[in-house]
């Protein structure tokens, strides 16, 4: 359980105390990923399924690593189909693999609400790995500790979230949690990509990369879709590029020296990031793969019932 | 001197019949099929059917402009038996039913075949609408006449927007040689685009795609200019948004032959009931639910007469269709068996009154086609639906008489419930029926 939840749908439902129960412990799995033997027992007998219906390879494996990790047996299973296409629906896919009596169902659609729709209808617990443009809940807790990690606190930070917000399940997701550890949120990006009413969810609004970044202490840079170009919300990729691309003469005037970058992968280099910024001494996006292990390790232990005296940091390795 | 059998006594209820202008205790007797008599004392022959209806409305039996009876070619979902036996049970004694069936009602073999299986099941009275175009693909025009000949009483490509202005503006020119009504189902499909709901800060919360209030209100502004040079009657579907009630309360004050629609669920739910329900996609319908100042917009037009009827939009789709993601959902719900507590509940917040509630089901809608029915005048078809204003039940999707359990009402405690329709003079529904 995190807190009171079974399942790990979004952020939004979770509270700060919560959220700040996954990164304490996963500060704890952090060290022993440092070990020279990465395995401890608490989820030893747990099983863990990643369902797939959308590829991705750093997100299912950090699953997969994490749920290794803990002794717990993954399941990986891609299914190319959703039910708009011919084949099983997504209800006939999730009871068959309940049938093997999964412990926590990790699903990735590309369909908003789609861990909604299984969390009601299985039994085992379901984490969300992304669904639609709704949440990515793993990557912003993963976010948050990455920050959290550099900056001690997150309290009076400010962070700015650039790209393609309409379609990110990211920036939902760091919205529903940076705020409650105390951070500014500012978003940046084409009014084409900047969905309506975002406003409320507690951010600030800017079409001006320069002033978006003024100050800010992160900069999270969103992944630019080759499918959105001509959708049609920009005209090319050398445009937003030049307007809403970090490149390091950009990074150098604009941003404060302590600032860091932050990208949930795969990177677009030369489209949102410039490879002198994205391989430069600014870059966390390596920390943030790792700590994504770490992060995942904990919520799988949270809610696929590691019993209190298997802590790992009690653990002898 | 007809049959005493053939005579229904209805007594001792509020009888509401706007059209007559009559408001109070009366007792309706109904003879050879036909409305015979109004009045405060009414002695019931000997072998008449009476039913008392004290503390009970007595109204016109309801008309509903627009609903998806699935037959032919989608029988799974709903059939003219099942869908007529859900439109008695809410009170509708005259459904519209839409040309959206497989193949499209876009020629007379369809309009005969669905007026026969009407016919057959002996319930709600059944008004075929013809295609506006051939297939509903928006690229030529059906045979209005031929339709019109053989019964339909309205034409629309429901389901799907005429995109083309130029066909749209010929589709008005042609109808007005056969005086039937174009009922446009309207949205911009470039505005639309992939979108499942509203488009604003609930669906950017839900990480949904959205779709403007401005694909419908562009299309209304569209039509209602092409009405200022075709003339022809022009009927707007299933109106949410705001700005198509601006619009179209402009376009009235001007006189243009327009008429509207609004659905019970429109007037009730908002895009936050998508948000509450958690992706239900028994939320999901097309026009989206949108926010509460729309709805708020949609009963002002809708007391004010601007809005001339109720339509519920009646959409039965199965389980294989709805149990789904929410982007992979159909669109639509039911809207038959629910729509008069629905609307009720809007009375009792203090939106509608009584008499323009009822007028929106009755006369109201049998105006913007020109049906029969929608009133207690004397000899009038004998169409009358009793209703109980204080009546609470429980919604069981599995309980209803449609073969189809899409609504968003189910597990609600709605109040209000039809317990008898009468339709030609004959009980088609009691309280109690099984399913």
């Amino acid at each position: 359980m995190i807190g009171r939840h079974r399942h790990l749908i979004g952020l939004e439902g979770l509270s700060r105390e919560e959220i700040l129960q996954v990164l304490d412990l996963a500060t704890s799995m952090k060290e022993v990923l440092s070990r020279p033997v990465k395995k401890v027992p608490s989820l030893r007998g747990k099983n863990v399924v990643n369902l797939f219906f959308e590829t991705s390879t750093r997100t299912r494996s950090s699953f997969e690593i994490a749920a290794k990790v803990l002794s717990a047996d993954a399941l990986n299973w891609t299914a190319a189909q959703s039910s708009t296409t011919k084949g099983e629906t997504l209800l006939d896919t999730a009871k068959n693999l309940e049938a093997m009596r999964p412990d926590v169902l990790v699903v990735r659609h590309s369909a908003s609400g789609a861990p909604n729709f299984l969390a009601r209808h299985v039994g085992c617990s379901v984490v969300s790995a992304g669904d639609g443009a709704h949440e990515h809940p793993s990557q912003g807790l993963l976010d948050c500790f990455t920050l959290r990690e550099r900056f001690g606190s997150l309290e009076g930070r400010t962070v700015a979230i650039v790209g393609d917000i309409s379609h990110s399940r990211v920036a939902r997701s760091d919205l529903h949690s940076l705020p409650k550890l105390g951070a500014k949120v500012r978003l940046c990006g084409p009014p084409t990509m900047i969905p309506l009413g975002v406003e409320r969810l507690g951010a600030t609004v800017h079409h001006d990369l320069r002033t978006a970044v003024e100050g800010v202490d992160a900069v999270v840079m969103l992944r630019i879709q080759h499918e959105r170009i001509g959708d049609p919300l920009i005209p090319n990729t050398r445009e937003y590029s030049k307007f809403w691309g970090l490149n390091a003469k950009k990074a150098a005037e604009w941003l404060e020296p302590g600032a860091v970058i932050l990208h949930p992968g795969p990177i677009n280099r030369g489209v949102e990031l410039s490879s002198d910024v994205a391989d430069g001494p600014r870059s966390v996006i390596l920390d943030q793969v790792q700590n994504g292990v770490a992060v995942r390790m904990a919520i799988l232990y949270l809610l696929a019932g590691g019993a209190g005296e298997d802590r790992p940091e009690k653990v002898s390795a | 001197m007809s049959n005493p059998k053939d005579v229904v006594v209805i007594q001792g209820g509020r009888v509401i019949d706007p059209h007559g202008g009559v408001d109070g205790i009366r007792s309706v007797v109904l003879r050879d099929g036909k409305v015979a008599e109004v009045s405060e004392r009414v002695e019931a022959p000997s072998g008449a059917l009476v039913v008392d209806a004290r503390g009970k409305w007595v109204t016109p039996g309801f008309v509903d402009l627009h609903v998806h009876l699935r037959e032919p070619g989608q029988e799974y979902k709903e059939s003219i038996a099942t869908g007529t036996r859900a439109a008695v049970a809410g009170g509708f004694t005259s459904v519209c039913a839409m040309p959206n069936t497989v193949p499209a009602n876009d020629n007379t073999s369809v309009t005969e075949l669905m007026l026969a299986r009407a016919a057959s099941a002996g319930l709600a009275r059944v008004y075929p609408v013809g295609a506006v175009t051939k297939g509903r693909k928006g690229e030529e025009l059906a045979e209005y006449g031929e339709l019109r000949a053989a019964g339909c009483v309205a034409l629309s490509d429901d389901g799907s927007p005429v995109m083309s202005s130029g066909l749209m503006r010929r589709a008005l020119e042609y109808s007005r040689a056969f005086g039937l009504p174009i009922a446009v189902h309207e949205e911009d499909l470039h505005l639309v685009g992939k979108g499942v709901m509203n488009e604003g800060a609930t669906a950017t919360r839900l990480g949904l795609k959205g779709v403007p209030a401005q694909a419908e209100d562009v299309m209304v502004l569209r039509d209602l200019s092409l009405l200022e040079l075709t003339g022809g009657r022009l009927h707007l579907c299933h109106l949410s948004t705001a700005g198509s009630v601006r619009a179209l309360r402009e376009a009235r004050r001007r006189g243009l032959p327009v008429t509207a629609e609004v659905t019970p669920h429109h007037l009730a739910l908002t895009e936050e009931d998508v948000a509450a329900s958690d992706y239900d996609p028994d939320f999901k319908m097309n026009p989206p639910l949108r926010t509460a100042e729309d709805a708020k917009a949609l009963l002002e037009g809708l007391a004010d007469g601007t809005i001339d009827a109720i339509a519920t939009d009646h959409a039965p789709h199965s389980p294989e269709e709805k149990k789904l993601e929410f982007d992979a959902a159909l669109n639509g719900v039911l809207g038959l068996e629910t729509a008069f507590p629905v609307c009720l509940a809007r009375v009792r917040e203090g939106f509608l009154t009584e008499k323009r509630l009822v007028e929106a089901l009755t006369v109201g809608p049998a105006r913007c086609f020109g049906l029969p029915g929608g009133t207690l005048a004397r000899g009038a078809p004998g169409d009358v639906a009793v209703l109980d204003p204080t009546a609470s039940w429980v919604v069981d999707p599995m309980r209803g008489f449609s073969k189809s359990r899409n609504t968003p009402w189910k597990g609600r405690t709605l109040t209000g419930r039809c317990t008898h329709a009468f339709v030609g003079g004959r009980l088609v529904h009691e309280t109690g029926d099984p399913r």
